[in-house]
């Protein structure tokens, strides 16, 4: 049970915010971002489906990846809370995608060495697409910190928006420390400090100040979520809840 | 059929199937087909399997060409028709073909440099400089580094003014 727990974890991690960034398809402020938002909601999706799928076989029941993206309630969700925060504005999503991809850049690259074979392959494709949501969110970090009165207020709103979850993904669950022992999962204590650079480095180019305290808000990685969640999986599930078995 | 001549058979199959977003490419210009086994099977038919490695994790279109193998080849009588994926080692542009380059660059879309460097941070805010598929200028900008698909970028040509797509090099 840990093993598909820690997958589901991850499984939902990136569904979530695959799912959160997909609701600005259509919304972008300009194509080319609109595109490339929703092109990392495809990666992330893609990842989720990979652990999803071996979360599934890890359970060895009837659980299937689509049963497991669309049966489960709120409280049987893992992913941390940071990725369920809603969009806000521009630099909300992009400062939440910043910080979760510097994460994710972190986790997979530590994640190439685990005892899990399956896991260190995932791993490795997944590291090559997150250096691309890094840059990319980065660079927007820079240019909204960077740039004028009006992008430089909403980058510190979305900064005091989303900093207090930033501490969960460097808080071990159960789950992953009881993997902990085996090697299999990855000890996310030790990718606090190489986050942090990436961190710095941004946000010094980005005219931002680091804040000093850490992020305390945790639960959701245990399955206690912010009322946000339910709303996301009332839309993301809501063709199974409706015509349950339903496909293509 | 002897086994030898049928792998030779499969793979001139298997040459045909085009990847549906770049129609000029067929999947082993792309360098994902692994692998290809025949075995005698059950029925006096010879049974195949074709290990593949997906592109990109979320690219739809790795679903349709694991169906469009499994139609061609049941349709050229193999019976049973068997498709694995492998993630290791995880897919990379070096592995497409030099015709899949030139491919690429007669349809207008620039092919991917090479590797090393692209996939890495150090490249923070910086882009490469890609050739012009149409006029061949390197006098090119990047438009989007997420083009229409996961596995191209929009440029645009800053002499003959044509926008085009890169395939990034991964």
């Amino acid at each position: 049970m840990t093993l598909s727990t820690y997958l589901l974890h991850l499984a939902d991690d990136a569904l979530v915010l695959g799912h959160r960034n997909s609701e600005w398809c259509g919304h972008g402020p300009v194509l080319e971002q609109d595109i490339a938002l929703t092109n990392i909601s495809l990666d992330l999706i893609g990842q989720a489906r990979l652990f999803y799928q071996y979360a599934a076989e890890a359970l060895a029941g009837d659980a299937t990846e689509d049963s497991l993206a669309y049966l489960r309630d709120v409280y049987e969700y893992r992913n941390c809370l940071l990725v369920e925060q809603p969009n806000g504005d521009w630099a909300q999503t992009t400062l939440r995608q910043f910080l979760f991809s510097a994460y994710q850049y972190e986790l997979y690259k530590n994640m190439r060495h685990s005892a899990d074979e399956r896991l260190r392959a995932i791993a490795e494709r997944s590291l090559k697409e997150v250096t691309y949501h890094l840059r990319w969110s980065g660079e927007w970090v820079v240019r909204l910190g960077d740039g004028t009165e009006e992008s430089r207020g909403r980058m510190l709103n979305a900064l005091d928006a989303l900093w207090m979850f930033t501490g969960e993904l460097f808080r071990p669950a159960p789950y992953e420390s009881v993997l902990e022992t085996t090697g299999v999962s990855v000890p996310v204590g030790d990718l606090e400090t190489p986050w942090m650079e990436h961190v710095r480095k941004v946000f010094s180019q980005a005219n931002l100040q680091t804040p000093i305290a850490p992020g305390h808000q945790t639960g959701g990685k245990t399955g206690a979520h912010s009322e946000h969640l339910g709303y996301l999986l009332a839309d993301l599930q809501f063709m199974q809840r409706a015509y349950p078995g339903s496909t293509w | 059929m002897t086994a030898v001549s049928s792998i030779s058979n499969v793979m001139k199959l298997l040459e045909g199937i085009p990847d549906p977003e770049v129609p000029v490419l067929s999947i082993l210009d792309l360098g994902i087909v692994r692998d290809v086994r025949i075995y005698p099977a059950l029925g006096e038919t010879l049974g195949v399997t074709v290990m593949i490695t997906p592109t990109y994790n979320g690219c739809p279109a790795v679903d349709v060409i694991r169906m469009n193998i499994r139609m061609t080849l049941a349709a050229a009588g193999y019976n049973p028709v068997d498709i694995r994926t492998t993630l290791t080692p995880a897919w990379s542009t070096e592995w497409m073909t030099d015709a899949a380059r030139e491919k690429l660059q007669a349809f207008g879309i620039a092919p991917p440099n090479s590797v090393p460097v692209v996939c890495s941070l150090d490249l923070f805010q910086q882009d490469e400089s890609v050739t012009c598929p149409r006029c061949g200028s390197y006098h090119t900008e990047m438009v989007s580094r997420f083009g229409s698909t996961a596995c191209k970028a929009l440029y645009r040509c800053l002499d003959c003014k044509e926008p085009f797509d890169y395939f990034k090099s991964h």
